[in-house]
C-alpha cells in the first residue's frame, strides 16, 4: 500500500521533477559552465577560467547596480512590509459582504501586468506634468524631477514598487485571521490596549507569515527587473537618457547579456546574484530563528 | 504512438515557427502597417509566385532573433536597424551576401553611400539598405516671430546666435517650462554635434575611437550649456518625456517647441495629422556652414544558419528595386491624395528610386511649410553620415551616450567623461 502511495505520489510529482530538471537545473548548470567562458550565443564558447568573475570585480558598474539594487532593497522591504500588514489589518476589520470587495479591491493591483505598471508611473511621475507633483502643487511642494533627477529616480521606483502590495496583503491576512481569538479576548480581559494586544499576541502569532514576506520580498527586490526595465531601458531613447541612476543588477545582466552578447559574463553576473541572495537569506534565516514565533 | 507523433509534427509546424520550408522562406522584424509596405510585398508575390513568403510580423527583437540564430533556427531573412549589422555581422551572427548580390545582380551603386557603408563591415555587404532617414531642424514660426526672427534665416552655423535663439524662444513658468527653445536630442544626436563642430566619434573602417577629440567635448559642452540654459537637464527631458511627436497634439501644435533636430519622418507624421502646421524646416548647418546630416534606416540582412537564403536574396532584392520603391510611392501618394491629406514622399535607401519619386511622383501640395520641407530634405541627402560599422557597435554607442548623459546630469565635465569613454570604446573595440 504504502509503496502504491509513493509511486503514484512519485507520478504526480513527475511533470514538476521534468520541469525543474528541464527549465531550472539544467539552464542552472549550463549558466555555471558558461561563467567560465566567453560566450557570444554565435560562436563555440571559449574557456577563460576565472576571468569573468575577475572582470565582475573591476567593473565600475557592477558596483554601481549592486549599490542601487541593495539601497531600494533596504528602503522597499520594510515600507512594502509595513503598509501590507497595515492594509492587512484593515482588511481584517472589515465584516460582511464588503470584506470580499475590499480584499478584491487591495488585490486588483497585483493583477496589473508590471510592464503596463511601468508606463503608468512613468506619467503619474513625470516632474513637468505628472499627477504626483500636480498634488503636491496643491500644497505648495514643488515636487522633484522623480524620472529625470538621478538623486530622484530610486525613490520614484521605490514608490512604484508599493503599488503592488496585494500578494502580501493577503498572506498577511490569513495569518490574522488564524489569531486564536480567544487569546485575544483574555488580554481584553486583563485590561491589554490595543497596542498592547497587537505588540504581544497578534505580532508574535503572525510572525512566521511577515518572516515569509520578508524573505520572499527581499529576494523579489534583489531581483528586480521588469518595471524598471519599462520605465528606463525598455526604448533606446528611454536607455540613452537614464544614465546608471536606475541601473538594477538584473537590468545590467540583462544588458550584458542580450545587448552586447556577453552570455559568459551575464552567466559570472547571474551567479554572484545567486552567492549574495543565498547568503541575504541565510542571515534572515538565522535571525528569524530567534525573532519568529512557531506554534 | 505513431499517429500521436505525426499530430504532434502537425501541431509543431502549425505555430508557424522562424524555420522554413525547402522552397518558401520566412522573414522577422518586418510589419504590414501600410502601403509602402504592402505594395512592395504584392510586387514580390506577383513576381514570384512560386517562392511562398511567410512574414512574421512584429518589430525586430534582439533576444528572438538571437536565440533563433543560436539555435540554428533561424528566419532566412531579418528586417533590422542598420547600425546594428556591424556588431551581428563581426559576430558572425550575419551572411556575407556578396554572392547575392553579385547572382542578382543587385545595382549596389543606386544606394545613398551612407546607407551602403552602413551595411558593410572589412569591404563585406552583410544587408540591403532600405529606407533613409534625414535628420533636418524643425522651426516652429510662432516661436520665432515672438523671438523676431524671421524663421527662414536662421542659420545653425553660428554656434553663439543659436544659443542666444534657444534661449529667446524658451518659456517657463515656475519651475515648469512651456516652450523649449531647442531641443538639441542628446545624447542621441552627439554624433551629429561632433560632426558639425568638425569632428567624427569613429575612424572610418571601425576601429579607433575618436572621443577624447577635444573637438567632441566642445560640441558636447555646447549642446549641454543649450539644455542648462533651458532649465537643466532634469526639467528639459522630464518635459520632452511628454511630447507625442505623430500625434495632431504633437509638440509644435502645441506651441511646447521652438526647434527640433529630427529625422524626417517626424515631419511625414505632421504632415498627415497636421496640413497647416506653421514650420519651417531647414537644414542643420554645421560651423563650417556646409549641411550635416546624420542618417539611419532599416535593412534586410540574411542570418547564419538559414535555410533558403537563395529566395531571402531574391526577396531583398524585389523589396528594394527602383520599381518596387515607385510602385510603393505611388500607392502612398494616392493614399494620402484619395485623404486630401499632405505627403512630402517617401525617401528610400536607393537614389534613383528617390530621383523617379520626387520628380514624378510627389507633387507640391500648395502647403508652404511641407513643399519646402521635402525640397530641404531632398538637399541633405547627399551630406548623409553614419557612425561607421563596428565590431562592438552596441559598446561604442552605450560608451558615448552614457559620457553624454554623465555630462548633461551634471556629474562629470564633458573632457572627463569623454575620456572615460574613450578608454571603454578602446577595451570593447580591441586591438
Amino acid at each position: 500500500m504504502r509503496t502504491g502511495e509513493t509511486r503514484w505520489a512519485y507520478t504526480f510529482l513527475l511533470p514538476w521533477i521534468i520541469g525543474l530538471v528541464l527549465f531550472q537545473a539544467g539552464p542552472m548548470i549550463a549558466s555555471a559552465v558558461l561563467s567560465f567562458t566567453d560566450y557570444d550565443l554565435i560562436g563555440a564558447p571559449e574557456f577563460v577560467g576565472l576571468d569573468n568573475y575577475a572582470a565582475l570585480a573591476a567593473d565600475p558598474r557592477v558596483a554601481r547596480a549592486i549599490e542601487n539594487t541593495l539601497l531600494y532593497t533596504v528602503i522597499h522591504v520594510p515600507l512594502a512590509c509595513v503598509l501590507a500588514l497595515g492594509l492587512a489589518l484593515l482588511l481584517n476589520q472589515v465584516t460582511g459582504r464588503a470584506a470580499g470587495v475590499f480584499r478584491t479591491v487591495f488585490y486588483l493591483p497585483s493583477m496589473t501586468p508590471t510592464v503596463a505598471v511601468g508606463v503608468l508611473f512613468l506619467f503619474l511621475l513625470n516632474g513637468q506634468a505628472g499627477l504626483l507633483n500636480e498634488v503636491l502643487g496643491v500644497f505648495g511642494i514643488e515636487g522633484p524631477q522623480w524620472t529625470s533627477d538621478p538623486d530622484w529616480m530610486l525613490p520614484g521606483i521605490v514608490i512604484m514598487s508599493l503599488w503592488n502590495l496585494g500578494a502580501s496583503t493577503i498572506v498577511l491576512f490569513a495569518a490574522l485571521r488564524n489569531v486564536p481569538r480567544e487569546l485575544t479576548e483574555a488580554a481584553m480581559i486583563d485590561g491589554a490596549g490595543s497596542w498592547q494586544r497587537f505588540r504581544h499576541i497578534t505580532l508574535p502569532m503572525i510572525s512566521a507569515a511577515l518572516f515569509f514576506v520578508v524573505i520572499v520580498d527581499t529576494i523579489a527586490a534583489l531581483q528586480m527587473f521588469d518595471q524598471v526595465y519599462t520605465m528606463y531601458f525598455g526604448t533606446s531613447q528611454a536607455q540613452q537618457t537614464t544614465g546608471d541612476a536606475a541601473l538594477f543588477y538584473v537590468v545590467y545582466l540583462f544588458q550584458q547579456g542580450f545587448q552586447y552578447l556577453h552570455m559568459g559574463y551575464a552567466s559570472a553576473l547571474a551567479w554572484l546574484l545567486f552567492a549574495v541572495i543565498a547568503v541575504i537569506t541565510f542571515i534572515q534565516i538565522k535571525v528569524g530563528d530567534r525573532l519568529v514565533h512557531y506554534e | 504512438m505513431k499517429r500521436l507523433a505525426v499530430l504532434l509534427l502537425v501541431a509543431i509546424s502549425a505555430c508557424g515557427g522562424v524555420g522554413s520550408s525547402t522552397s518558401g522562406f520566412t522573414t522577422m522584424g518586418f510589419g504590414l502597417p501600410d502601403e509602402i509596405a504592402t505594395t512592395r510585398v504584392d510586387a514580390f508575390k506577383k513576381a514570384h509566385p512560386d517562392i511562398p513568403v511567410t512574414i512574421n510580423q512584429g518589430q525586430f527583437d534582439e533576444q528572438a532573433f538571437l536565440s533563433s540564430v543560436a539555435s540554428g533556427n533561424p528566419a532566412d531573412v531579418v528586417y533590422l536597424p542598420r547600425e546594428k549589422i556591424g556588431g551581428y555581422a563581426a559576430r558572425g551572427a550575419l551572411q556575407p551576401i556578396g554572392g547575392c548580390i553579385g547572382e542578382q545582380a543587385i545595382p549596389t551603386g543606386d544606394y545613398y553611400p551612407a546607407a551602403a557603408a552602413q551595411v558593410q563591415l572589412q569591404g563585406q555587404w552583410y544587408g540591403i539598405p532600405e529606407f533613409y532617414n534625414s535628420v533636418v531642424l524643425v522651426v516652429n514660426d510662432k516661436a520665432a516671430k515672438d523671438a523676431g526672427v524671421d524663421p527662414a534665416k536662421i542659420d545653425t552655423s553660428d554656434w553663439d546666435a543659436l544659443a542666444d535663439l534657444a534661449a529667446k524662444m524658451t518659456k517657463t513658468s515656475g519651475g515648469t517650462i512651456e516652450r523649449l527653445g531647442l531641443h538639441p536630442k542628446l545624447p542621441e544626436f552627439l554624433p551629429l554635434w561632433a560632426k558639425a563642430n568638425g569632428a567624427d566619434l569613429l575612424s572610418a573602417d571601425g576601429t579607433t575611437p575618436h572621443l577624447d577629440d577635444p573637438k567632441v567635448a566642445e560640441a558636447l559642452e555646447y549642446a549641454a550649456k543649450l539644455i542648462a540654459d533651458q532649465g537643466g537637464w532634469k526639467r528639459v527631458k522630464a518635459f520632452a518625456d511628454t511630447f507625442d511627436y505623430f500625434g495632431a497634439g504633437n509638440p509644435f501644435a502645441k506651441d511646447q517647441l521652438g526647434m527640433l533636430l529630427t529625422e524626417q519622418f517626424v515631419v511625414a507624421a505632421m504632415a498627415g495629422v497636421d496640413p497647416d502646421a506653421e514650420i519651417t524646416v531647414l537644414p542643420f548647418l554645421g560651423r563650417d556652414g556646409q549641411p550635416v546630416n546624420s542618417v539611419g534606416g532599416n535593412a534586410w540582412a540574411v542570418p547564419k544558419g538559414a535555410k533558403n537564403p537563395e529566395a531571402a536574396c531574391v526577396w531583398m532584392k524585389e523589396m528594394t528595386s527602383t520599381e518596387t520603391w515607385i510602385a510603393a510611392a505611388r500607392a502612398r501618394q494616392a493614399k494620402r491624395s484619395a485623404e486630401g491629406k499632405v505627403n512630402i514622399g517617401t525617401y528610400t535607401g536607393n537614389m534613383k528610386a528617390d530621383d523617379v519619386i520626387f520628380r514624378e511622383i510627389v507633387k507640391p501640395s500648395g502647403r508652404r511649410a511641407y513643399d519646402d520641407a521635402v525640397t530641404v530634405i531632398r538637399s541633405v541627402q547627399q551630406a548623409g553620415f553614419t557612425v561607421p560599422p563596428s565590431r562592438a557597435a552596441a559598446e561604442f554607442t552605450t560608451a558615448y551616450q552614457q559620457a553624454a548623459t554623465r555630462v548633461l546630469q551634471g556629474a562629470q565635465p564633458a573632457a572627463d567623461s569623454l575620456r572615460q569613454a574613450q578608454a571603454e570604446a578602446v577595451k570593447a573595440l580591441g586591438p
